[in-house]
């Protein structure tokens, strides 16, 4: 017999080893994340993933699933902490989404529509960030950047080139390149790296191909981003 | 790259020779060079980079995350105000300003001549005899307006820190009662001989007997500890001590390691027998540097004395040493996995647990992370054994604990009680009257009013890392709450979204309330980033770090209603503050400068 545990009331199977988030997602429930991604370890940082296991908070994406567990997820509660820390993810940076190349393929504004994030709430940091055009074919625009660290552990684990690192601690954190001048253009970054591809959000840009596919037509225009997680997760 | 003069080149690679080009030593790395020139230039962290053989981005980030490290010029003086609640209790606002003026530079900003900075630093541990302050990583209580003229001239004349009175570096101990553990007198060695004779099972018997919980704060069971470690899977097994008393209001650890070192290393060589480990860290807080040589002087006489090292006390196979950490100003390091990736020469970000630590720390070997304190205990329970221990205290709470007394009472200073021992009774022996409020444990311990005053400190009533912070009748407890979230804020790694940006939005609301612009609306959102820092933080930092807030807000809400100005909403964008600017600018701070008296003439 297969070990389940409840998901909101309905059973979800799983295999020993198996995050709450995987088993999840395999049964064809959403949960949300942003930091997390199937080829790397579970990393926890941006916490859209919060479930209440057993009326404890946890890290759905870190936490291995066991048995008999009753997991809250899709509630009023646990989706307003949700939509809470979309909004602090929001005024941290700077989100001008109108103008961003990503508009439509950004998983931060994708989610910001499923958990109707309607207001800022919050009082905007307005951090200055200055972009670094200095690649040839990469723009790097921090002020979008959500500490999700995917460039940093693609570049590092897959890549083997280390071309990002973060700095800074707290809310002065922030990303910066491999070389002394702080440059882009100064590192082995290349556009066909894992890292070049795997922003979730803004960040890395690919230079000469904006709007290439027209806003209205762009992953998050054609499906929720719940839809497409588990249309993917399926296929 | 740019090059680097060959003096400073040479130093450097003095320093990544002595540390063997070991990845693992970045951190200590950074310290020892940032000696060289006072700060971390750009070139110095790219060299460091190619003798680790690491990325560059690497280090930088290292780099980055410590308060004491700096990648920008900062003053060959670089005096650090200690900003503890207590420290301003005592004024070191207006001292910090009397310093600025006599030295003719603004707080955080480096004089032109490159010769001083001033800035404040969460709290030193010096409580007991504040207001404090360090100066280029040297301690100084008992700061007044004549030590500060003083501090001013001699940093005028460029003096020598080498040759400022002696008396101003003159840490005091104040131990005000004495216990089972203060008032042991042992020799080095005999509680290690104790243990050695019951061999490891016998010993960690005794510690199972001793029913001894961490001393630092979160009370887990020593010997559970020490026996997961034991049948960890791993040849190589790793005891930390954490000497990263960072909780503002604690400095009991520092009075352990100033005149009870022998104490707490021995404390490490007993759990090292009953582990199995042979490898020993302290990690010490950057704070407390100035300790460094006295405890490096005690190991030596202890490896001299075949107390360290190889077969100690003539028990073959019994291998273990002690090196010393430093830390560099993060308070966040003292949360366990953060203070193992630190030790590792990483950025101090705690770990997702499980694995916790017992089965894979430091390097992935089985690590016990234990408390000074706690350490310094097992002595007590090698000497007179387990039951002997868990006689005093109460049936959860074995045995003794220091409190670190600080604020409104006569004699702060270190207590040392058994557990059990009722609040009132504390406030007495200090000498504290007209007692409003303490905070018990720390900017992340709780707050207790007067009506709880007959409860006890124990694990299953009040329990503390044993800080023990006394208001009085003329304190306001919102203006005690807001400096703990000041400080959380500076704290918080940035790691995960609650704690990031909440500790921050947190300290812009209780900002606005504090400049007059507070509304029934804040509140709410208080309250709702209270609860999501609670749930859904990565660490003990986050979810704590909400705690002076909650408490104050259940028990001494008057203290914030007073401050709201509106019971609906009230913008926090303040127009007239947004013209600060332009009145620096123009040298200008006459009425007609200022919007609101501009309009209410008008009127």
């Amino acid at each position: 017999m297969t070990k389940q545990f409840l998901l909101d009331g309905l059973p979800v199977p799983f295999e020993d080893g198996q995050t709450v988030l995987e088993a999840a997602r395999a049964a064809g429930h959403y949960i949300p994340s942003l930091c997390w991604h199937q080829d790397f370890p579970p990393h926890g940082s941006c916490k859209l993933c919060v479930v209440k296991a057993a009326g404890r908070h946890v890290s759905a994406c870190a936490t291995p699933a066991k048995e008999g567990w009753e997991v809250e997820s899709n509630t009023p509660e646990i989706n307003g902490e949700r939509r809470g820390l979309l909004q602090m993810l929001l005024v941290e940076g700077n989100h001008f989404c109108p103008s961003c190349e990503k508009s439509g393929n950004c998983e931060l504004q994708a989610l910001g529509y499923e958990y109707e994030v309607l207001t800022p709430r919050f009082r905007h940091f307005f951090p200055e960030r200055p972009v670094d055009a200095s690649h040839p074919d990469v723009l790097l625009d921090f002020n979008r950047c959500i500490f999700c660290e995917l460039c940093v552990r693609a570049s590092r684990d897959i890549d083997g080139k280390s071309v990002f690192a973060l700095t800074g601690r707290g809310i002065d954190k922030h990303l910066v390149v491999n070389a002394e001048s702080g440059r882009l253009a100064d590192t082995d970054f290349a556009k066909t790296d894992r890292a070049a591809n795997i922003c979730p959000v803004g960040v890395i840009l690919h230079k000469r191909v904006g709007f290439a596919v027209p806003i209205g037509e762009r992953t998050f225009d054609l499906a929720t981003i719940s839809e497409k997680t588990l249309k993917e997760g399926s296929s | 790259m740019s090059a680097l003069p060959s003096d400073e080149s040479a130093a450097l690679d003095g320093i990544l020779q002595r540390h063997r080009h070991d990845p693992t030593r970045l951190l200590q790395i950074l310290i020892d060079a940032q000696d060289i020139a006072g700060w971390l230039p750009a070139p110095v962290l790219t060299r460091i980079a190619a003798g680790l053989d690491i990325p560059r981005a690497r280090v930088e980030g290292v780099a980055g995350f410590y308060s004491f490290l700096y990648t920008r010029p900062v003053g060959r003086y670089r005096v650090l105000f200690s900003d503890n609640i207590t420290d301003r209790m005592l004024g070191n606002a207006e001292l910090l300003d009397a310093l600025c003026r006599k030295l003719w530079i603004e707080p955080g900003k480096m004089s032109e001549d490159g010769l001083v900075s001033v800035t404040t630093t969460s709290c030193t541990g010096l409580c007991d005899q504040g207001p404090a302050m360090l100066v280029n990583g040297q301690a100084i209580g008992q700061l007044n307006h004549r030590r500060i003229n003083e501090i001013a001239e001699m940093i005028r004349q460029q003096r020598p820190l080498e040759l400022w009175p002696a008396e101003f570096f003159q840490v005091d101990d104040n131990i005000r009662l004495k216990g089972a553990l203060l008032g042991l007198e042992m020799a080095p060695g005999e509680a290690l001989k104790a243990a050695i004779a019951r061999g490891p099972e016998g010993w960690l018997a005794e510690m199972q007997a001793s029913n001894l919980r961490g001393r630092g704060g979160a009370g887990f069971a020593t010997a559970v500890k020490w026996a997961s470690a034991r049948n960890a899977p791993g040849e190589l097994k790793v005891i930390v001590c954490n000497a990263d008393e960072g909780e503002p209001g604690t400095f009991k650890d520092r009075v352990l390691l100033n005149r009870y070192a022998d104490l707490v290393f021995e404390g490490m060589s007993l759990a090292a027998w009953a582990v199995g480990a042979g490898e020993g860290f302290v990690y010490l807080r950057g704070e407390y540097r100035y300790l460094r040589p006295q405890l490096e002087a005690v190991l030596a006489r202890r490896r001299e004395a075949g107390l360290l090292g190889k077969n100690i006390l003539g028990q073959p196979g019994f291998d273990f040493d002690i090196q010393i950490h430093l830390g560099a100003g993060a308070y966040v390091c003292g949360e366990e996995s953060a203070l193992i990736e630190s030790l590792e020469g990483k950025r101090g970000t705690p770990r997702i647990r499980p694995p916790f630590p017992v089965i894979k720390g430091y390097l992935g070997r089985p690590t016990v992370v234990n408390n000074v304190e706690t350490l310094a205990k097992t002595c007590l329970v090698a000497l007179h054994g387990g039951a002997d221990f868990a006689a005093t205290g109460t049936a959860q709470s074995a045995g003794t604990k220091l409190i670190s007394i600080s604020g409104d009472c006569a004699m702060p200073g270190i207590y040392e009680y058994p557990f059990g021992a009722q609040i009132s009774r504390i406030l007495e022996d200090c000498g504290a009257s007209d007692t409003q409020a303490i905070q018990v444990g720390g900017a992340s311990g709780i707050c207790l009013a007067s009506y709880e005053f007959q409860r006890r400190i124990a694990y299953e009533d009040v329990p503390t890392a044993g800080a023990f912070m006394i208001f009085d009748g003329t304190r306001d407890l919102f203006e005690v709450a807001r400096a703990f979230i000041h400080f959380f804020a500076h704290e918080s790694c940035g790691f995960c979204t609650p704690c990031r940006v909440g500790t921050s939005l947190l300290k812009g609301f209780m900002d606005k309330l504090a400049d007059g612009h507070g509304a029934k609306a804040d509140l709410n959102d208080i309250d709702w980033i209270d609860r999501l820092l609670k749930n859904a933080s990565h660490c003990g930092l986050g979810s704590a770090s909400p705690n002076p807030v909650i408490d104050t807000l259940q028990k001494f809400r008057p203290a914030y209603e007073r401050r709201l100005v509106s019971l609906d909403f009230e913008p926090a964008f303040d127009l007239d503050a947004a013209l600060a600017e332009a009145r620096q600018l123009t040298a200008r701070n006459d009425p007609g400068a200022h919007l609101k008296t501009h309009e209410e003439e008008e009127k």
